[in-house]
């Protein structure tokens, strides 16, 4: 038994803040003191708030230390766990309140919280099965092959109105039922862990936190669909996640969680790993099946869904990491607890990951339905640089934006789509006055370009004349009429297009252009990029008053744009500027300004 | 487009048994052809016209199709690679917060254009997709070294770069 427990959050994010080396020395320094029997360090998954990171949260205080660095661990392990003293300049701040501490629970970024699909991550060891068992875990997986049949297993996610977390929001249910009913000799279950959206971690998240949940519950779907072999599709770009799953796939099946017999009831299942190598197309699932095969990600047409013919041909269901991590939950707590969540179309919670121009960026799990302004303001913690909220963006390249004017509307699945954007997996950049919106559509064009399998031509041809015209526009050579071919070309790529990806990829660019057409239309007659981003629109000028004439910004210019004398104001040539900004960096005396 | 490298094939006869020690173990079994070349890029570091041909010959499949998939998925590079490979990450969170500035800046200071290799193979330099450290955005990597909330101004890059070099 150990008094204390020192959690290290070993997520990518804080992993990459240095956590490994925090780890390392609180082993070093408990050892130093002789403490090694009584405290353990143990490495977590993603506490959420990875804009505190590296965080170490010290059990059974509920200590809360963020930011730390290797140099602060000997205070702790002195103060702390030594003699009991909480050191409180290393407290995350909105945890101290005087002399009393606050619980994690508490602070503005948890209270709104509700972990369901995340409630593994930073409490238990990844790479500790007995951790995720003595949580419940492989509870539900026992109860599915012991007391249910596959039929009342479908009929608990059905009832529970679970729907797909990887964006399209298909009933699960309703998606294992199609699969269960064809006979055949071989079925398969896959799991899709190929974020692709950029922006969004999640799904990762999950596998570097709680890996065990995702193998339980793709056990779960094989008994239901009557599926013996499975597959987990991840990007190779997820090193730790790859070795984490790695080591709960080898663990699980020494402890007989996995391969023949399972808990003795003749159930067999087994699961195996397959590297993706980076193609955003392989997040639509019959391109997925086409690279598990080995071959390049195009989609086919469907039908055939893959429930009849999917992966080697035979049926095949495929979910999101974070569809299954909500599965074993359901099971132990029933399809009526996890309805009581959420809205009356989209049952239960969502992850949301985070980013952009917010304080708290990181990963929140809350109940569909929540209100966009409680995610910015109250978890979020606001804009940083008491800069303006101007809009979000959801459903990464898929998606669309929601405006300020919008703030207040529920986060579920049709609520986004009414306004023109979508879920997604989750995926929420946040915006502040300084980002332009012709800039970010294109942006989100440019990837669907890169990204477009080719195959077919609305898609591969359409999105790069789409991406011209905006290209046109940001470029100070847009016309009026732009605008018109814009939206006709849009509708025409969304409608003919075969897959998601291509029938989605004009959403960036209609959702921004009905919400900040004005944007648009500053570009194009004003040839003025209101935000200050589009290079070829701005101009840099030398306010004559405030130059002093030190000529620093004539020497640093890499062009020989500047000309003046010593002492005496300069001025910029825009004909030979090439917009580099390094005058404005290198003066002294905030003389030049761009507009 | 991948860039497509001109510079000679150097391969040992050690990479080549490597390759083929693995290709006659598991080259025939199905979906065996994206494993050979994540496998081949791990030996040779990058997936030049004689190594394709080796895992075309290996898995039983064309040249042709080898080829295809080697193009279709951002993780093959028909280029090398150099000594430094930097990674700048474009994900949505980091572009907003200011990535392309630091792409561009690198590309400023190394001389090279995103996707090259400069040309004494020190540093190679790339754009790459989220790699999920959004926390930390604006976020590049040097082989596995992540540097996160970096500023394009100032010499914060010099830095960095200085660390790398030879």
């Amino acid at each position: 038994m150990y008094r204390s427990h020192v959690m290290v959050c070993g997520g990518t994010g804080c992993t990459s803040s240095g956590s490994e080396k925090i780890i390392e020395e609180f082993n070093r320094e408990i050892a130093a003191v002789g403490l090694n029997e009584e405290v353990k360090v143990i490495r977590t998954g993603c506490f959420g708030l990875c804009a505190l990171g590296p965080i170490v949260v010290v059990y059974p205080e509920g200590s809360f230390y963020s930011m730390v660095k290797a140099e602060d661990v000997k205070e702790i392990v002195d103060e702390h766990l030594l003699k009991g003293r909480v050191v409180t300049r290393l407290l995350y701040d909105e945890t101290v309140h005087g002399e009393t501490i606050k619980s994690l629970n508490e602070t503005e970024f948890y209270r709104h919280q509700m972990r369901v699909a995340l409630r593994n991550c930073g409490r238990i060891d990844p790479d500790n099965i007995e951790e995720y068992i003595g949580y419940d875990g492989y509870a539900a997986l026992g109860k599915v092959l012991t007391e249910m049949t596959p039929d009342d297993v479908i009929k608990v996610i059905t009832d529970s109105g679970l729907r797909g977390r990887g964006g399209g929001g298909f009933p699960t249910g309703r998606k294992w039922r199609l699969a269960a009913v064809n006979e055949s000799d071989q079925k398969y279950v896959c799991c899709n862990a190929d974020e692709g959206d950029p922006g969004a971690f999640m799904d990762r998240s999950i596998l570097e936190g709680d890996p065990h949940s995702v193998i339980e519950a793709m056990a779960i779907a094989a008994y239901a669909i009557g599926a013996t072999k499975g597959y987990v599709y991840i990007r190779a770009e997820y090193p730790i996640a790859v070795q984490r799953l790695q080591k709960a796939i080898e663990d699980a099946r020494a402890y007989g969680l996995l391969g023949k017999d399972i808990f003795g009831t003749g159930f067999n299942f087994d699961l195996e790993i397959k590297l993706g190598a980076g193609a955003f197309v392989c997040g639509e699932e019959t391109a997925l099946m086409r690279s598990i095969e080995g071959n390049r990600g195009e989609p086919r047409p469907r039908p055939p869904y893959p429930a009849l013919k999917g992966l080697f041909g035979k049926p095949t269901i495929l979910n999101n990491v974070e569809t299954y991590a909500n599965i074993p939950q359901i099971i132990l707590k029933g399809a009526d607890w996890f309805a009581s969540m959420g809205t009356e179309k989209s049952k239960g919670t969502k992850v949301f990951a985070l980013g952009g121009k917010i304080k708290n960026t990181g990963l929140v799990e809350i109940p569909m339905g929540t209100t966009l302004r409680t995610v910015i303001e109250d978890i979020g913690g606001g804009i940083p640089n008491g800069k303006q909220f101007k809009a979000a963006q959801t459903g990464g390249p898929s998606g669309g934006c929601i405006p300020a004017s919008l703030i207040d509307t529920p986060m579920d699945y049709d609520s986004l789509l009414a306004i023109g954007s979508m879920m997604g997996s989750g995926g929420l950049i946040v915006m502040d006055e300084d980002t332009c919106m012709v800039d970010i559509a294109k942006f989100f064009l440019q990837f669907t370009v890169e990204e477009s399998c080719g195959k077919c031509a609305p898609c591969r041809i359409g999105t790069k004349r789409l991406l011209e015209l905006l290209d046109k526009i940001t470029s100070g050579n847009g016309e009026m009429e732009d605008l018109d071919k814009i939206e006709e070309l849009a509708t025409f790529i969304k409608e003919n297009s075969q897959c998601g990806l291509g029938q989605s990829a004009p959403n960036p660019v209609l959702s921004t252009l009905h919400y900040f057409r004005d944007e648009y239309i500053s570009h194009i007659k004003d040839k003025k990029c209101p935000a200050g981003v589009c290079k070829s629109l701005l101009t840099y000028r030398i306010m004559a008053d405030k130059c002093k004439g030190c000529t620093l910004c004539k020497r640093v210019c890499p062009v020989g744009a500047i000309s003046g004398e010593v002492r005496n104001p300069h001025a910029i040539d825009p004909a030979k500027c090439i917009k580099c900004g390094a005058c404005m960096a290198g003066c002294k005396f905030g003389a030049i300004v761009r507009e | 487009m991948k860039k497509i490298s001109k510079l000679p094939f150097n391969g040992t006869p050690e990479q080549e048994a490597q390759l083929k020690a693995w290709l006659d173990e598991n080259g025939k079994k199905p979906g065996a052809a994206m494993p050979a070349l994540q496998h081949a890029q791990e030996i040779y570091g990058y997936l030049p016209v004689e190594v394709l041909r080796m895992v075309a010959r290996g898995t039983g499949k064309s040249l042709e199709e080898i080829y295809g998939i080697a193009t279709f998925y951002a993780q093959f590079s028909l280029s090398p690679k150099g000594k430094y490979k930097i990674a700048v990450c474009l994900g949505t969170a980091c572009y907003v917060k200011g990535s392309g500035k630091i792409l561009e800046k690198l590309e400023e200071k190394l001389g090279i254009q995103s996707g090259d290799c400069r040309e004494d193979g020190v540093f190679s330099l790339e754009s790459s997709r989220c790699i999920g450290a959004c926390g930390l955005a604006p976020v590049f990597t040097i082989n596995e070294d992540v540097y996160g909330r970096v500023s394009p101004e100032g010499n914060e890059l010099d830095a960095i770069l200085a660390k790398y070099q030879g």
